[in-house]
């Protein structure tokens, strides 16, 4: 079944196999990420409206910074920063 | 690709791919005109028929027949997921109007007679004490995640807010073999029950909440009880639930939280289409208060899928000037709307929601203000200069309908770009700048 199949993707520097064929957010999610990005006072923050409204789910997606992984298919070799890490 | 624009030329432009969008550009295309209809999502559908593309076998029947009738447009309909559209303008004279945004990290234009706008809804959110630890979703926010390939298997989660999204979403939860705990709606049962006697008319839409309802009767659907506080170390482990009277503590692994849905109006604003009651003002063909620019589906007043694809096809084919062939569907969504006043009525959000809200609850999410600082301000203008809430990436999107509920503040400010985009996107939108363009006539 597809869904077990999974994709590898570089979140923060280290190798992450995720599901194949969901957005970004979805993977990510999924794989136990919390930290999509740190908020203006340092916060976590993860999706909450998960249709592009909310801007909670925006990190660094192949070095193009503020990209909204709740509209982005994940893609095999997509290297991404989250908030997790300092920027 | 920066320095780049693409250039669509085209009969009708259409905002939005979900269910008003996908009727709107098929009737379009049967009236042998040409269009081209944009979306953000990687795929059409909206929200309600949002699919993994591997999964599409898993749409409603109408939903694929939709779809399908949408393929066989053809090239009539050029299709542009993963573009967001930031500017509409109106040319001069008889020129039509240009649309203007950005698709895979390239500027795009589109120009075209007509627009059809059916650019759907959001979530109303009213913040409460750890609304913003990740974990706590939106309803709809949950339902889109779930859709879009998370799996909540295993995990407990409870759903909670108002309106008749929560049903689906708790069947939807259930059916992924979440343990959804609670099933919490604000409104009071008499409320709820007034509404469901009055679907009695409506025995299909009775017998879909009866089916959502036997998906997760093993959880305790309760009226009148809402969430007051999230807690939890970098992740929701634990909401307090309230029925005004006594708070009781559940330990969850997800919150669905959200209190309806508002329309999503900005570029309608952008052009200056005349609003009321929150919604896009439309004359009985789907026209707005800008002749050549047409609405349909949630913009035009929330209303679900059936007002949504009526609505789509109405402004599909008044806008290729086949307002006669339209006639019949104008009764039938007359008839639709009518049923969904009742609705707005029975789920109308609590007076003691205000409340949730404390003068320490971040409001402004983008931007980490709290309630007491904005609170202070006379306006969202005065906020925004003050304490910068509602400047951040969303633009308002989420606070602004909070603070309509707290402070009866409208947000109604827009400005272009309505969404952020890169800066090459902006260079290349600017007028006058010379550039390369890559013309696709469709």
């Amino acid at each position: 079944m597809s869904a077990r199949e999974t994709v590898r993707i570089v979140v923060d520097g280290e190798e992450l196999e995720v599901k194949k064929g969901v957005t970004l957010a979805a993977a990510l999610l999924d794989a136990g990420v919390y930290v999509f990005r740190r908020s203006v006072h340092g916060d976590p923050r993860a999706p909450l409206c998960g249709m592009g409204i909310c801007q909670e789910c925006r990190m660094t997606i192949d070095n193009v910074a503020h990209r909204r992984s709740c509209l982005i298919t994940v893609m095999p070799g997509m290297v991404v920063s989250t908030g997790q890490v300092s920027p | 690709m920066s320095g780049v624009s693409e250039l669509y030329v085209t009969d009708v432009a259409i905002i939005g791919a979900g269910p008003a969008g996908i009727a709107a550009a098929v009737r379009v295309a049967e009236s042998g005109k040409r269009a081209v209809l944009v979306d953000e999502a990687p795929n059409v559908g909206g929200q309600i028929w949002r699919h993994r593309v591997d999964m599409a076998h898993k749409l409603p029947g109408a939903a694929r027949r939709w779809i399908e009738r949408l393929r066989s447009a053809g090239t009539a309909v050029t299709i542009l997921t993963g573009t967001s559209i930031i500017d509409v303008r109106q040319e001069g004279g008889d020129s039509g109007f240009t649309l203007s945004g950005e698709r895979e990290h390239t500027h795009c234009l589109v120009r075209a007679k007509n627009v059809i706008m059916a650019t759907g809804a959001r979530e109303r959110w009213i913040p409460f004490p750890g609304w913003t630890l990740p974990g706590v979703f939106g309803v709809g926010g949950a339902q889109a995640l779930l859709k879009a390939g998370v799996s909540f298997t295993g995990k407990r989660v409870i759903v909670a807010g108002t309106g008749p999204l929560l049903l689906p979403v708790a069947a939807a939860m259930a059916h992924d073999r979440a343990r959804v705990l609670l099933v919490a709606e604000q409104a009071p049962s008499a409320a709820v029950a007034s509404f469901a006697l009055g679907l009695w008319r409506k025995p299909t839409a009775l017998a879909q909440a009866a089916r959502y309802r036997a998906a997760f009767r093993g959880t305790p659907y309760r009226m009148g009880q809402w969430i007051t506080a999230a807690r939890g170390d970098g992740h929701v482990e634990e909401v307090d639930v309230t029925d005004g009277r006594t708070t009781r503590t559940i330990a969850c692994d997800a919150a669905a939280v959200g209190y309806g849905l508002v329309p999503n109006l900005e570029l309608a604003r952008v052009l200056g289409c005349e609003i009321a009651s929150g919604a896009v003002r439309v004359d009985a063909r789907q026209q707005t208060s800008c002749a050549g620019v047409y609405s349909a589906g949630e913009i035009a007043g929330v209303a679900g899928v059936d007002v949504a694809l009526t609505e789509g096809e109405i402004a599909g084919l008044c806008a290729t000037g086949r307002s006669a062939v339209a006639r019949r569907l104008m009764a039938r969504r007359d008839g639709l709307r009518k049923s969904i006043a009742r609705m707005d009525r029975a789920f109308t959000p609590r007076e003691e929601l205000r409340s949730l809200t404390t003068a320490e609850t971040i409001v402004c999410r983008c931007e980490d203000v709290a309630f007491g600082a904005i609170a202070r301000a006379r306006s969202s203008r005065q906020a925004k200069l003050y304490t910068r809430a509602g400047m951040g990436p969303c633009q308002g999107r989420v606070c602004g309908a909070s603070l309509e509920f707290l402070l009866g503040w409208s947000s109604d400010a827009v400005r272009v770009p309505t969404e952020p985009v890169l800066m090459s996107t902006l260079m290349n939108g600017l007028p006058n700048t010379s550039r390369p363009i890559t013309e696709t006539r469709t």
